[in-house]
């Protein structure tokens, strides 16, 4: 049961600091420029535009690789955020991106369907990803991207994940 | 069938012209993409490992991300080269079976064969191989748009 007087701040340096751990242990992220935002619980990706991320030069738009990518990548620190936010918020784990053994193992892809919906824009993208079902073994979770309106998506992609073994 | 002087030389201008459309995109550029071969609606590309693209920093193992960005670059050239001659192409969907990890420090291979095309939709297929070539990383099915 969480303790209702700790303290803000230790509060919010554990959760943010175990995010961290989760997003910079993978160089790929952070080669993408890949960042969270936290509120709570809830997170939302960040894909900072670059120009490395361009695939059609002519329009110009991001890459559909791009794309995947980071919807990819969203569903993957979903599913492990979710994960471990029990054993964060119990104590059980403190994840820390300078003791590579205390970061939580992630789960693997099995597959990953994306469906493209508009162009991307060379600008900021964003994505939420929602865990529809976490079994024991397998997970499927479900992701969208968009850019300046969160009602018009860039891209949703679904993927089914195999959740590591204690 | 056997390939002639002039057959070689249409297929190394076709591979430079490929490659320079290749470079033209600076993400493919910054996954240092390389053609390998083309043929009608067929396109094989690669790229190499590199430390920044590492998704599982425990085991040196190439980001799933990445694998995509190969296989939708591979199906998109593949369209391009189908004998219909697309302007242009998009993808609509792209669906990845990922069957095992790819080996770190190995260069990473799509091949990608467009088996079907409509006035306005190619269907494509795809595998990703490492340096062992019989056993596929990863395969791809999708659709993509064809602007005739």
């Amino acid at each position: 049961m969480a303790d209702r007087n700790e303290p803000l701040d230790r509060i919010k340096s554990r959760r943010d600091s175990a995010l961290n751990a989760l997003v910079s242990g993978v160089p790929y992220m952070t080669w993408l420029g890949i960042r969270f935002d936290r509120r709570g619980d809830e997170l939302t990706a960040v894909l900072p535009f670059d120009g490395k991320l361009i695939g059609n030069p002519v329009l110009p738009a991001l890459h559909g690789g791009v794309t995947a990518a980071f919807l990819e990548v969203t569903a993957i620190v979903e599913l492990s955020w979710v994960a471990m936010w029990e054993d964060l918020e119990s104590g059980r784990i403190a994840p820390d991106a300078a003791v590579p053994e205390s970061l939580p193992r992630l789960p693997k892809t099995i597959d990953f369907t994306v469906d493209y919906l508009r162009s991307g824009l060379p600008r900021d993208a964003y994505a939420r990803a929602r865990v529809v079902r976490s079994g024991r073994r397998y997970a499927s979770v479900h992701v969208e991207a968009w850019q300046d309106n969160r009602s018009r998506l860039i891209a949703q992609a679904t993927g089914h994940f195999l959740m590591p073994q204690p | 069938m056997s390939a002639g002087p002039s057959d070689d030389s249409d297929r190394d201008d076709r591979k430079r012209i490929a490659q320079q459309f290749i470079e033209a995109i600076p993400h493919a550029r910054a996954l240092g993409m390389r053609v390998d071969d083309l043929g009608p609606g067929r396109a094989v590309i690669s790229m190499p490992w590199s430390d920044h693209l590492v998704g599982d920093p425990r085991t040196g193992v190439i980001h799933g991300g990445v694998v995509s960005a190969l296989m939708d670059t591979c199906c998109g050239a593949a369209v391009m080269m189908h004998p219909a001659s697309p302007r242009s192409t998009a993808t609509i969907d792209l669906r990845i079976d990922y069957m095992r990890a790819a080996a770190p420090r190995q260069r990473i291979t799509a091949r990608a064969e467009c088996y079907h095309m409509t006035r306005s939709v190619a269907f494509l297929r795809a595998v990703a191989l490492d340096e062992d070539g019989e056993n596929p990383v990863a395969a791809a099915t999708g659709a993509f748009t064809a602007e005739r």
